[in-house]
């Protein structure tokens, strides 16, 4: 087999993705395996190299966008909060938005109850709706701490809540992602849903900070 | 497989250390909760992990705790709480007085 | 209740399950996944597809979680990925001890200029 074989594929795709950005910087021992185990599972027609590809866009494609869609349409009309704290799933569906496979809960904060996502034995998230997670969600600090001093943790994140909260951790440990819908704060009476989901951030889905008006 | 504890029902976790591959935090073993919700039967994960079926799959609860009861030294409100979900075979029921 | 955490020796604990543990600060800066992290995720969720079924997420936690104390601290979020999802394969049989090696040492000879940093055991 030719040294150069991985950039002469004979199964008619584009050439070998390598990024120009990263042929700057030298490859790691896990950056190979993954080229490696990829071109290997093309080749033995596990998966296609379009159907590689068509994966890679829809992760890009997954944005807290979604999310912060839903949760400003639950804003507005009660009747679909409602069906989204039953089923977020289906009720992605009623937006066009497709919530995957994995059941998705979702949880609302309150004037008295206040929610937080975690996953302490790894790093659960509700990706298809709010993207790939952060880095601090998948540290061990994050993990560690915020179910033993999430006050502490949400104050981190500029987050302070009132001691008559209730402070409700959620340890999403199994087949279960969790999704927080922020409370809709004062001052954004008459905003359309557009604007209403500008201020949704990941960060509020996750629990971590609350939404915030903006000075005018 | 129905499951053996209802919504609202007193439930221990067991105190228990398998060394394989489980989804029971070890934060709230021994610790006593009550079920808030039943999520329905999932294929058990002790058994997926090792390229089984995990059939026959186990009932999974919504568990919720008293944080303070869960450390020593909990700075937070009392009122506050934590939730965890918990497959069936790591819960034993809790005799309860009122 | 409480006095179980504090008496069970720490060695009943597996070092994944950290809820609870001593930590500092959460660090909140963040970087773009780079894109050979995006092909780690891809390529789980293509195996783990109804499709495929080629590994569970049980399967992948499992593999992430056999890699060690370590290994754990030590390696990236998609590092623990494709070390676990690899495993998975080379168990299950779908790629080769042999053919992976191979092909390893093809991609990093063919990487520009030869830049393949030391690849650590």
């Amino acid at each position: 087999m030719a040294r150069d074989h991985t950039h002469e594929h004979s199964h008619g795709h584009a050439p070998h993705p390598f990024q120009p950005d990263l042929e700057d910087t030298p490859l790691t021992h896990y950056q190979a395996m993954t080229q490696a185990v990829g071109d290997l599972l093309i080749e033995k027609g596990v998966f296609s190299a379009d159907e590689l590809r068509a994966t890679l866009e829809s992760i890009d494609a997954r944005s807290p966008a979604a999310g912060a869609r839903m949760v400003a349409r639950a804003w507005v009309d009660e009747a679909f909060k409602a069906h989204m704290l039953e089923d977020v799933n289906a009720a992605a569906q009623e937006l066009g938005i497709d919530a995957g496979g994995i059941p998705i809960r979702a949880v609302e904060n309150t004037e008295v109850l206040h929610n937080v996502i975690v996953c302490t034995l790894c790093s659960c998230y509700p990706r298809l709706l709010i993207g790939l997670p952060p880095d601090w969600y998948k540290s061990r600090s994050y993990r560690s701490r915020t179910v033993r001093e999430p006050r502490t943790v949400l104050a981190e994140f500029g987050t302070v809540i009132p001691e008559q909260v209730e402070v409700r951790v959620h340890d999403s440990t199994a087949d279960l992602r969790y999704l927080v819908i922020p409370a809709r704060p004062a001052g954004t009476d008459g905003w359309d849903e557009a604007a209403l989901a500008e201020i949704v951030t990941r960060d509020c889905m996750v629990g971590v900070t609350l939404p915030k008006v903006p000075a005018f | 497989m129905s499951p053996r504890f209802g919504v609202g029902a007193a439930v221990q976790v067991r105190a228990a250390f398998p060394p394989g591959h489980v989804r029971t935090p070890f934060f709230v073993r021994g610790k006593s909760g009550r079920v808030t919700e039943i999520l329905g039967p999932y294929r058990n994960p002790e058994e997926l992990a090792y390229g089984r079926s995990g059939e026959p799959a186990l009932p999974l609860y919504r568990v919720i705790f008293e944080t303070a009861s869960l450390w020593d030294d909990y700075q937070g409100a009392a009122k506050d709480t934590t939730l965890v979900d918990i497959y069936e075979n790591w819960l034993d029921p809790v005799e309860t007085r009122t | 209740m409480s006095k179980l955490t504090k008496e069970s020796p720490a060695v009943l604990r597996r070092h994944h399950d950290m809820g609870g543990l001593p930590a500092g600060p959460v660090e909140r800066a963040e970087h773009d996944y780079a894109p050979w992290e995006k092909r780690v995720d891809a390529i789980l969720r293509l195996l783990a597809d109804p499709k495929r079924r080629l590994i569970t997420t049980d399967e992948l936690r499992r593999g992430i979680e056999e890699l060690g104390p370590g290994a754990y601290d030590e390696m990236s979020y998609y590092e623990r990925w494709i070390a676990s999802v690899t495993n998975n394969l080379l168990e299950k049989g779908v790629i080769s001890v042999d053919e992976l090696g191979r092909r390893m040492a093809e991609v990093k000879a063919a990487w520009p200029a030869g830049r393949a940093a030391e690849s650590k055991p």
